[in-house]
Formats: C-alpha cells, sequence, structure tokens
C-alpha cells in the first residue's frame, strides 16, 4: 500500500530524520568539550562558597555523579535525554526543565521584539535606501546602517543605560520587572515593555543593519531586472511595482538570512541578558559556563538546537511560499 | 595594564584611607519605618541555607532570616538566639542558654532539639568549615528546652566556640528537616527563620525578596517592610543601578576598583570598608615549594623584598587596605601581634640575595621564569597579578600569567599544581583555627582548595597549629598564634602580602548601615530607608 501523504508533511519527515542525528552529535560533542574545560561544577561550587573541606567536595562529587568516568556520564546523560530528561541542575537545585522553562519566555520575547523589529524597520530603510541611491536619504541610512553595524552590543547597552536610566531617569537599568511593586494587568505589561525597550534595541540594531545592507543590495538587484522593467512598460504604478513585483523577490535572500540568524540572535542575547540581568537563556547560559553546571548548559543547547533546526523549518516553508519556483518534496 | 613604578614614592600607609571611612550616625535623626531595601548582588545563590553553605553570599541574603546563636558588635560577642554560654573546666562541654519565647516563621517555637538536631546533622557532617571544627562534637545534650550541652571527644576552647557561632552556627528548624534528604530539602531554597525577615521568593536570575516579620522576638523591630536582593553581574550595571537609586547597597566590591573611587566622591553614597571588619581577607602570592627554585627560603624573601606593597596597595587597592603580616589578620584581635619580621621594598637588597641564592642574571636578562596563576576572584586579584608580574621583572625575574576561569585556577593550583606561584585571596573567619591554619598545616586532603596544597611541610608548626587548636587558656593560645605568625613571615610558605576588608558602596538613604564587623552577614534589624 503506498501512503499518499502531503509534500510538506514529507517534506517535515525528512527534516525530522535530518535532524536527529544532527541535534545527538551536537549534544555528544558539546559533552566532550564541556568535559575537557578544567574543572567540573563541584569546583565552581566551592570557589562560590569560599572553601571547603575534602571530605565535602569528596561527597558533592559522588552525589552528582561527577567520580565516574567520562563515557558512563556520557551515557546516561544520553539515555535520560531520549527520554526528554535534562537532568537535575546542581546549581540551581532544580529539574533543568524547570530552569529551563522559567528563563524561555524571557528570551522569546526579547529576540521576538529584537528580530521583529530589526526586519521590518531593516527592509523599510533598505528599500527606501534602493529606491533612492546614491541620493542624500541613501547615505544617511547607510551610514546609519554601518554605526548600527559597527557598534558592539554590551558597549551600546551601557550607552543606553547611561543616557536612558541613569541620566534621564526615563527607563529601568535592568531586570524583567519592578519588583516588589506588585503590578498586575496592563501596570504590569507595560511594566515588562519599559523593561524591554533597552535590551531589544541594542539587540536588534545590529541586525537592523544587516537586513538594510541586505535589502538595499537585493532591491537594486531585482529593480533591474526584465520582468520589473516589463511591468513598469505595460503601466504598472511604482507602488504595486514595489511591493507585488520588486519586495517579494527582494525578500528571499534576507529570509534566508532571518533563518540563519536565529542562531546568532540567541548567541547575542547572551551578553545583553547579562548587562541588563534579564532572566532569560543567554543569561543562563553565561552563569552555566561560568560555574560548569553541565546539565543546564546541555539542555539550553538542545533547546537552542530545536529552535533553530524548527525556524529553519519555517522559513523554508515561507521561501516555498514566496518562491512558487521552490517545491518543498 | 602597566604600573609606574616611578610612582612608587606613593608609600602611603592605609590607615588614613581605612579611618576616614567611618559612616557617621547622626542620633536626631528620627527613625522612618517601612520602605523596601534593594541590595546587589554580584553572583546568585545555589542555596539559601547558612547551616548548610558557609559563605558570605549566602549569609548575605540569609542572615536577616535565619539568625546564629551569636554575633559579633563591635562591643564583642552578642547574643542572638543565645543568651548565655560556659565551658566546663576540661574543656568537653560547653553549655548554652538558649533564648525563650522565640518562634520560627512558621509559628513553631525554636527549642534546643532544633539546635541539637543542627549541629549534630548539618553543623558536623554537612557545613564547610565547620565539620572541621564540629569533628569532635560527639552529642548535643537538651536537659530543658532552652538549655544546650555541646559535648567533645576532645577539649574545645570556648573562645574558639564563641567565634566560630557567628558564621557557623545558624540553627535549622527540625520539624522541617527531621527525616528528610538534607541537601535536597526545599527549605534550602525557601528558608524558614527566626529573623527579622521572612522568605517570600527567590526569583532564579532575578531576585529573592523578604518582608517584615511582624513576629520578631526584638520588639518594635525591624524598621524596613521589605528587603529585595538583586543579582547584577555586569559591574558597570550594577553602578548604573546604583546611581539611578535602583539598588541602595552594593557590597564585596561589587562595582570596579574605579567606580568606587568615583562613588567616594560623590555625596550620595558612603563608601568603605566599615562593616567588614570580620570578613577581612589577605591577597597572597602561595608558592609552588616542589619547584627546587621557590623552596629556596631566600628566593621567596627577596621576592618580597621586591614588592612595594604601599604602592600595591594605593594602585590596586585604591588605599582601602593595608599591608599584611602574616596569617592573622590585625582584625583577629588578641590571636594577632604585628611584631614580626617584614620586609621593606627594597630591589637591590632583593637582587643581593638572589644573587647569593645561587640565581644570577642569565643570558635571556632573567634569573628564571615562573608561570603564574591569577585567581578569578575579582577586578584586583587580576590586577594583583598584573602588579606581582611588574615588579618581579624589576628584579630580573620573569612572571608568565596564565589566565583562567575559576574552576581552572582551582584545578591548576590546588589538585594538579600546575603552577609555580599563583595569587588570590583567603578569608579570615573570625579565628585562626577556623581558617587561615589550613594554609600552613600538612597533611591536608589532596587537592582540597584553599589548603596548604604547596608542598610546605614543617613539623614545627605542624604541632603548633595542633596544640593552639585544643588550648584552652587565652592567652596562652595567643602566644601560640603569635608564634606561628612570626615564623609564618619568616618562612613565607605563603606571602599574605595584602590585608583588606571588602569594599560597600551603600546610599545615604539607608541609615544604620554597617554598623557592625559583619554588617552584611547580620539581621539588619535597625536598618531603615529614609523615603
Amino acid at each position: 500500500m503506498t501512503l499518499h501523504m502531503p509534500p510538506i508533511l514529507v517534506y517535515a519527515l525528512r527534516r525530522l530524520a535530518q535532524a536527529i542525528p544532527v541535534v545527538i552529535l551536537i549534544m555528544i560533542g558539546t559533552f566532550l568539550l564541556l568535559k575537557l574545560a578544567p574543572g567540573d561544577t563541584v569546583d565552581a561550587l566551592v570557589g562560590d562558597m569560599g572553601g571547603a573541606d575534602a571530605a565535602f567536595i569528596a561527597r558533592l562529587r559522588a552525589e552528582y555523579g561527577l567520580d565516574q568516568p567520562i563515557w558512563v556520564q556520557l551515557w546516561r546523560y544520553m539515555v535520560k535525554l531520549a527520554s526528554f530528561d535534562f537532568g537535575w541542575s546542581f546549581v540551581y537545585e532544580q529539574p533543568v526543565s524547570t530552569v529551563l522553562m522559567e528563563r524561555l519566555g524571557t528570551t522569546l520575547m526579547l529576540m521576538a521584539a529584537s528580530l521583529s523589529i530589526a526586519f521590518t524597520a531593516g527592509i523599510a530603510l533598505g528599500a527606501i535606501a534602493a529606491r533612492r541611491a546614491y541620493s542624500a536619504t541613501d547615505n544617511l541610512i547607510s551610514v546609519l546602517g554601518l554605526v548600527f553595524y559597527a557598534t558592539p552590543s554590551f558597549f551600546l547597552s551601557l550607552m543606553l543605560m547611561l543616557v536612558f536610566s541613569v541620566k534621564l531617569g526615563w527607563l529601568p537599568v535592568g531586570g524583567i520587572k519592578t519588583i516588589a511593586a506588585f503590578y498586575t494587568g496592563w501596570d504590569h505589561v507595560w511594566d515588562v515593555i519599559r523593561h524591554l525597550i533597552m535590551p531589544t534595541a541594542a539587540l536588534s540594531l545590529i541586525y537592523l543593519a544587516f537586513y538594510l545592507r541586505l535589502m538595499r543590495a537585493s532591491v537594486m538587484e531585482v529593480a533591474d531586472l526584465d520582468y520589473v522593467r516589463t511591468a513598469r512598460a505595460k503601466g504598472a504604478k511604482e507602488g504595486r511595482l514595489m511591493i507585488h513585483h520588486i519586495m517579494r523577490n527582494a525578500l528571499l535572500p534576507v529570509i534566508t538570512l532571518l533563518g540563519l540568524q536565529f542562531s546568532t540572535v540567541l548567541g547575542g542575547s547572551i551578553v545583553v541578558e547579562t548587562i541588563f540581568t534579564l532572566p532569560g537563556l543567554g543569561q543562563l547560559a553565561y552563569q552555566s559556563v561560568v560555574q560548569r553546571d553541565m546539565n543546564t548548559l546541555m539542555g539550553i543547547i538542545f533547546l537552542c538546537a530545536i529552535i533553530v533546526v524548527v525556524v529553519n523549518f519555517l522559513t523554508d516553508l515561507l521561501y516555498a511560499r514566496l518562491d512558487s519556483r521552490i517545491e518543498l518534496a | 595594564m602597566t604600573f609606574n613604578m616611578k610612582k612608587a614614592g606613593l608609600t602611603l600607609a592605609m590607615t588614613g584611607a581605612l579611618s576616614s571611612v567611618a559612616y557617621v550616625a547622626n542620633a536626631e535623626e528620627e527613625v522612618q519605618k517601612g520602605g523596601t531595601a534593594i541590595i546587589h548582588m554580584i553572583s546568585e545563590q545555589r542555596i539559601l541555607n547558612p547551616g548548610l553553605r558557609a559563605s558570605t553570599g549566602v549569609y548575605n541574603i540569609t542572615g536577616k532570616i535565619m539568625e546564629p546563636l551569636i554575633d559579633k558588635s563591635y562591643e564583642g560577642y552578642e547574643p542572638v538566639l543565645a543568651t548565655e554560654w560556659s565551658g566546663s573546666e576540661d574543656g568537653k562541654a560547653i553549655t548554652v542558654k538558649l533564648r525563650e519565647g522565640v518562634n520560627w516563621h512558621d509559628g513553631e517555637p525554636f527549642t534546643c532539639d532544633d539546635v541539637a538536631f543542627s549541629a549534630i546533622e548539618l553543623w558536623k557532617g554537612l557545613l564547610n568549615y565547620s565539620s572541621a571544627l564540629q569533628a569532635n562534637l560527639e552529642s548535643v545534650d537538651c536537659p530543658d528546652p532552652h538549655t544546650a550541652v555541646f559535648n567533645y571527644s576532645k577539649p574545645m576552647p570556648l573562645e574558639l566556640f564563641v567565634a566560630a557561632m557567628p558564621d557557623l552556627g545558624h540553627p535549622v528548624p527540625k520539624h522541617l528537616y527531621e527525616g528528610t534528604d538534607i541537601l535536597k530539602n526545599e527549605y534550602n531554597t525557601a528558608p524558614v527563620g527566626t529573623g527579622p525577615f521572612k522568605f517570600v521568593e527567590y526569583q532564579r536570575g532575578q531576585y529573592v525578596l523578604a518582608e517584615k516579620n511582624d513576629d520578631y522576638w526584638r520588639e518594635g523591630y525591624p524598621y524596613l517592610d521589605r528587603i529585595v536582593w538583586r543579582f547584577i553581574k555586569d559591574k558597570s550595571a550594577a553602578a548604573a543601578a546604583l546611581e539611578a537609586g535602583e539598588v541602595h547597597e552594593s557590597g564585596f566590591i561589587g562595582v570596579s576598583m574605579a567606580d568606587v573611587d568615583r562613588f567616594s566622591k560623590d555625596d550620595r553614597f558612603d563608601v568603605g570598608t566599615q562593616g567588614y571588619e570580620n570578613n577581612v581577607a589577605h591577597s597572597t602570592v602561595e608558592f609552588n615549594h616542589r619547584n627546587p627554585i621557590l623552596a629556596d627560603v631566600k628566593v621567596r624573601q627577596a621576592m618580597y623584598h621586591g614588592l612595594d606593597i604601599d604602592y600595591a596597595i594605593q594602585t590596586v587597592m585604591h588605599g582601602f587596605a593595608k599591608p599584611g603580616r602574616g596569617p592573622v589578620p590585625s582584625a583577629g584581635g588578641i590571636n594577632y601581634t604585628d611584631e614580626v619580621p617584614t620586609y621593606a621594598y627594597d630591589t637591590e637588597l632583593a637582587k643581593t640575595m638572589l644573587d647569593e641564592a645561587g640565581y644570577p642574571v642569565q643570558d635571556d636578562g632573567y634569573r628564571f621564569h615562573l608561570r603564574h596563576r591569577p585567581a578569578p576572584w575579582g577586578e584586583y586579584t587580576q590586577l594583583w597579578a598584573e602588579y606581582f608580574s611588574q615588579a618581579m621583572k624589576e628584579i630580573d625575574i620573569d612572571v608568565e600569567i596564565l589566565t583562567n576561569d575559576a574552576p581552572g585556577f582551582l584545578n591548576g593550583v590546588y589538585r594538579d599544581h600546575d603552577f609555580d606561584t599563583a595569587n588570590g585571596w583567603h578569608q579570615f573567619r573570625s579565628d585562626p583555627a577556623v581558617s587561615t591554619m589550613v594554609w600552613l598545616r600538612s597533611g591536608q586532603p589532596e587537592g582540597t582548595p584553599w589548603t596548604n596544597q604547596f608542598g610546605w611541610k614543617s613539623d614545627e608548626m605542624d604541632q603548633l597549629i595542633d596544640t593552639a587548636a585544643s588550648e584552652l587558656d587565652v592567652e596562652k593560645r595567643a602566644a601560640m598564634y603569635h608564634e606561628i605568625q612570626t615564623k609564618a613571615m619568616e618562612e613565607l610558605p605563603v606571602i599574605f602580602a595584602i590585608e583588606h576588608p571588602f569594599i560597600s558602596v551603600t546610599s545615604k538613604k539607608l541609615h544604620n548601615h554597617h554598623n557592625t564587623p559583619r554588617w552584611n552577614s547580620s539581621s539588619w534589624y535597625d536598618l531603615w530607608l529614609e523615603q
């Protein structure tokens, strides 16, 4: 019997089959790399405590299973992971899944806000710059893009903090909400938004610059193609020409970049979340490295790998939707 | 970073810097009740149980929620959950009278059962530092609900017991811990204590919140409604939060030394070392005595002569420190002496001593090469390493700095001994027997951080340390520690180069702050906020 599955399902299953070995390899590689780093979570723990005696250290190491050979530790971890059991965080004294779920929301909010702003503003400014190529507007936008691109996010974060929090007192320095203010309803929503404004700006500007530069080049290239000239010769209005003919095709490389950059934005969130004390996956990743919280770090990497696979899958779907020449199956 | 050695004429003693930072409380001011004090912490705490983790980071939060039997004030040791204490003549029994009418935050009464359970199950078995201190504790008897008798198999000096209690004497509620896996008990991160503030919530990566305990045994206290401890890893962000008024205090050098300097000139803040007298630490130079060059005491003494400690204090610590005088700091009370050999900064003498020790300058311009591991415990440990390297170059010793993170440092120095010299800081905890002696006593368990893993052994020193730990006569005990200090300064197994308390930046809106010698660890029952 032949199963007739929709092409999109076949495509999804194929991508899933490709993703599984990739994720397994990532996890094994990460595990071994982390083990190569000097010290373990017990070393970090006693470092934080300011010292401990040998019996205490040995007891902790045995309790955490760190006294076992590395292959035994790897095997145990992978077996647990197969049933989506991320293990126990010895740093947070909680299941890793609980720690991750507590942080995921903040990071997704930050990423969604940053990428949306970067993407929409980037393509809009890129398109404007391309349509007015070599004009003063184009020069201004291009210079701005270069400045955004060249400014490190940690520097930008601190400067934003200095201006908007210290000097003007408009925005909070960090965190995700005002502690002990006990806001509810829309007050709480507005409070969270206020806390996300500077981190979002710090994270999005560099990506805005990427999209701007790429969109400018892409629009300029597409605008010179024959079908655009034909449409224009047939009397299509400039607005319709731009939206239906130029933008639609110029967006293809930008969308590819969006999918690829999702993982980079996750990386960028480490710096921004750490500076703004946002309780997200980026800050958690940084602390997990410093504290050698192996299980949590592996959990983050697993989660990120899954998110990147899913986002790339969705990007491909969008790509196919925009470009009818592409078939999924 | 490059230090200008020509500026070494700066031989200012640090006493001026220290004495100028006393925070003057104005008796005329009327106490304002209420408000939320927000405290910066640079690192998150995994466990909020001082009965399980001896760490200033843990005390900084839990000291307000859980109380010790005895605390320390500027006047001496102060009764908290204990009201009286006395030792038997043979030193094998210590009787502690407990405060009556005290309740845990869940309403259960605090009794001797809690103390006995905590002492045997946590302090003796699980608490770092304490397990060595209480190794000879055999039992704790409860002749009545408010009397605890600690029974030891060997004499325990009462002075040592009392000195250890502020850090290592926090009872936990037996009714919440008995019959559970203590290490995984849920109350380790949601503490239930007897203190002036009750735990409310711990938002990982963000903050810990505690609120006023209306049933507190000190009538009329606390003044504050709430305390929030905010975790801000980035020091620049912490400085911005202080400036923006979002944080009221940052302790334990929670902002960069440059910002410490800046805040000290800002009228809105109190900056200084007051309140850390019990948290004094030494910045060290540690030697790997397995290296035959460093095993020569003359080389170590010459290297000490090559260090301009006063200059380092001014540049690295911005004046908030003073020269070390061995393993007991000046805050060590009767056990401290400054009548010990010292090593004046004299590069010519250092060079002559190195020549005499058989290490002349070689063809490459250096006498020998050293690999140095700096501890990553903060900005100033890195700067101290930079200074050490540069100072050694002045006496023709090449020092290569190997940068590492915390686990890398601990393994490199204490486990693998993969270093020639190292530097870090080590905290003194009230009594030499509880803390710094482990740096000198040989036979420490292999690989244990912050202990003598340096390959240095002295039978005479070992015997002195052991005898002092169980000597009941206070005067005799002090004389032994003076001898240990003198010997440590002669032999230099470790250079205890700089003695420094920590530094706090505190908003002047906070009142009654830093008014005890372990303020950040204390209960803050009298702290109030100007609103």
